[in-house]
């Protein structure tokens, strides 16, 4: 069953056209790379998944339920989490506040209730700290033991990663968009975020979409590959068939290079 | 051999601890790299941050309780309710521009608009005289409404779009006060006066609150230190919790806010009107303690001050309001006094040398050759023969009589002071790019100069020399810390 489904989804930016008719799906539970050289619309993709785009034709459904026109914190409240690409964490709060504002989509104190400290957002508050503990212990010994109340700027790179990464979950999502996880991360760290991938699978029951320019961790954690070229799908199904399929190979290397193969 | 070994291992073990917890070594020493300074400034810093927060709270709190029940002066309790009103708005700016991170320029306008609307309900200008419990809540609450209106560009325009369009604001507000002194409804026949223009509303009823009318200074300030506790309870309270989490990641990074489902337009709308209704309350109170109400006192001045407050303070920290706020009312009323201004640029240029000469040997030799600097300076014009200032007519301070001997103060103080002044300028032009040594030899120069300066012209005129020493703090304070007294260091991009 289909869990994220976009649907001739078309986007253009003047004579650009960055996503041209795209069709695609993740199932419930399913783990989808999408691959592709520079500018082949991926980013671009999850922008307009994520509502910071609205795409000028086409269709985008979660579970069934319409995104298109919902503006990106809907999208997220109704299911959606993203990371990005060049990591936007809050980098003046503190680690734990980072987490805990992720939560805000699915707590309700307001502003008379938290200044008079109501029981009511006293318990959601102490709550929402349990949930973000729990969050960043989610990456074992990689983000514990850290001095949480640091602000995230302390972290090293690849721990802001894992950070963005437990933010995306605090907002309690069904899908989960991570735009090159691995990104600057050594070959260790890159194997880890291969595992981690699966375990939000596992043991969040997160259906995933990955964009990685990392064909080790691509070839790790995918059950499907979907690449793209110009806005255009020109490949889909497993890694192995994807990898070697000569429309990829072609985007990656050229039509030359293509041939030889 | 022992000991490069033991370092080996040493270090090593570090780097293990240090990958244990997912972090590289350079991120380790962060802690290790932010304590530079050394000497007895930095000493006398480090002790005053291991003061807890709270007890900090509670000195200033029980300062502001002992001075009321020490002193009755009208003048003192004046400059208290000032500081107060000075404190509310700081606080309500700081929610908008400190937490939320919404450049609000139009902020003095609610400000004003509080004043006024309680001038129209409370004196003859439209005969309407409402009792200060029904009117007071009713002005913030429209106070609160028009900060509203004014968001509502927030939520296309961020940065210096959203200062022009609230700047505008704040510019019609003034307008339209100052010309509502004749205003002709289509109905009517004749002309009514609302705001009473440039000549403002005067006669205006005092607050009566519980059955006690307010009489005095004093009463107003006992009101605004209660509302001032229980603002720094709730604001802390909110800026610890959901929603002034969510304000702060909307000045972090708005995009990101929005990926993690936080609905920033209504945090925006949010925090304009909590600034607003906080400026409003501020507004009723200057109102009833001044008893008239004119629209000079809402203009760009005042916002520049209390920017200058927050910032100063450091932008986003509460108690960084209080002490800007404190320093930006009180200070300009100390300066008033020229031996008082004069006592403070001493303390401050000892301060500044103390600042960049750590050790207390550098210290006492860059003293020392200030006093060199002073006796050359003496010896250069006794040979061109300048004509002196008799020591009766220009030490007039402790510290002037306590210099006289030693400082030369030519007769022409007009032209020396204005010269020296522009050589000081040049010279702090060029110890900003010197290298190390040359600033080292150069600072008891330009040290001198400033004393030279000030005893020769500024002391003349307090009035400028007010502005000067309070602008030239500012500017000092941004370069040397940038972030504000109390504010925490930001990262931009990183």
């Amino acid at each position: 069953m289909a869990m994220l489904e976009l649907e001739k989804v078309r986007i253009s930016f003047g004579a650009l056209t960055t996503l041209d008719d795209l069709t695609l799906h993740v199932n419930k539970g399913e783990i989808v790379s999408v691959i592709g050289p520079n500018g082949a619309g991926k980013t671009t993709l999850f922008n307009v998944i994520t509502g910071v785009y609205r795409p000028d034709s086409g269709s985008i459904t979660l579970d069934g339920q319409n995104l298109v026109g919902k503006d990106p914190a809907k999208v997220t409240r109704s299911g959606v989490a993203r990371t990005f690409q060049n990591v936007r964490l809050f980098l003046n709060m503190s680690v734990i506040e980072n987490v805990m504002a992720a939560t805000f989509g699915h707590t309700h104190a307001g502003l008379f209730s938290s200044a008079l400290g109501l029981p009511r957002s006293r318990r959601e508050e102490a709550d929402v700290r349990e949930q973000a503990e729990e969050l960043l212990r989610f990456f074992g010994t990689r983000l514990t033991g850290y001095r949480w109340e640091e602000p995230a700027y302390s972290l090293s790179y690849a721990n802001r990663r894992r950070l963005e990464i437990a933010r995306a979950l605090a907002t309690k999502p069904k899908v989960l968009l991570l735009d090159e996880p691995a990104a600057g991360m050594n070959p260790k760290e890159t194997h880890e975020i291969t595992e981690v991938v699966e375990r939000l699978r596992s043991e969040k029951g997160l259906t995933i979409l990955i964009i990685e320019h990392d064909m080790h961790v691509v070839e790790g954690v995918s059950d499907r590959v979907v690449a793209l070229d110009h806005g255009v799908k020109i490949a889909e199904g497993d890694f192995d068939s994807v990898a070697t399929h000569p429309a990829v190979i072609e985007a990656y290397l050229g039509r030359k290079a293509a041939e030889t193969k | 051999m022992d000991t490069p070994q033991t370092s080996a291992e040493d270090s090593a073990g570090r780097a293990e601890v240090v990958l244990g917890i997912g972090t590289d070594e350079w991120v380790a020493r962060h802690n290790e790299r932010l304590i530079v300074d050394s000497g007895p400034l930095a000493r006398l810093k480090d002790t005053a941050s291991k003061i807890p927060n709270l007890v900090r709270w509670l000195l200033v709190l029980l300062i502001a309780v002992a001075v009321p029940l020490g002193t009755s002066n009208p003048y003192i309790m004046r400059v208290g309710v000032n500081l107060g009103l000075f404190i509310l708005l700081s606080y309500g700016l700081n929610i908008v521009v400190g937490y939320a991170g919404l450049l609000d320029l139009g902020y003095a306008a609610f400000y004003g608009f509080g004043a006024y609307a309680y001038a129209l309900v409370s004196s003859d200008q439209l005969g309407h005289h409402w009792k200060t419990y029904i009117s007071v809540p009713i002005i913030v609450v429209a106070t609160a409404l028009l900060g509203f209106l004014v968001s509502l560009p927030s939520r296309r325009l961020m940065g210096d779009y959203l200062a022009i369009v609230t700047l505008f604001f704040g510019q019609v507000f003034v307008q339209v006060v100052l010309s509502s002194d004749s205003i002709t409804f289509p109905w009517a026949t004749d002309s009514i006066d609302i705001t009473g223009g440039s000549n403002g509303i005067p006669a205006l009823d005092p607050f009566v609150l519980f059955g006690h009318k307010f009489l005095n200074a004093k009463d107003y300030y006992w009101l605004l230190l209660a509302i001032i506790v229980i603002l720094t309870l709730t604001i802390t309270r909110i800026n610890r919790t959901r929603i002034g989490r969510a304000w702060r990641t909307i000045r972090e990074d708005s995009l990101a806010a929005q990926a993690m489902g936080i609905s920033i337009n209504r945090l925006k709308f949010m925090a304009f009107i909590v600034g607003a209704a906080l400026a409003g309350l501020a507004g009723t109170i200057l109102s009833a303690v001044q008893g008239a109400v004119f629209v000079n006192g809402f203009d760009l001045p005042l916002l520049t001050l209390v920017y200058a407050a927050i910032i100063l303070g450091g932008s986003g920290s509460l108690p960084g309001a209080v002490m800007g706020a404190i320093v930006m009312s009180l200070l300009p009323e100390f300066l008033r006094v020229p031996s008082y201004s004069e006592i403070l640029f001493f303390v401050v240029l000892i301060l500044v040398i103390g600042a960049m000469r750590r050790s207390i040997k550098s210290f006492a030799i860059t003293l020392l050759g200030i006093f060199v600097t002073g006796i050359i300076v003496r010896g250069i014009f006794l040979s061109l023969s300048v004509k002196s200032l008799p020591r009766d007519e220009w030490a007039t301070g402790v510290i002037g009589r306590f210099l006289s001997h030693w400082l030369f103060v030519p007769n022409n103080r007009l032209l020396w002071g204005n010269a020296s002044f522009v050589l000081l300028i040049a010279l702090i032009a060029y110890l900003t790019q010197a290298s190390p040594t040359i600033k080292r030899i150069l600072l008891p120069v330009a040290a001198f100069l400033g004393i030279f300066l000030w005893e020769v012209r500024l002391i003349q005129q307090p009035s400028t020399t007010r502005q000067l020493i309070i602008g030239t703090m500012l500017i000092v304070l941004m370069v040397t810390k940038p972030q504000g007294f109390l504010g925490k260091a930001r990262v931009e991009v990183l």
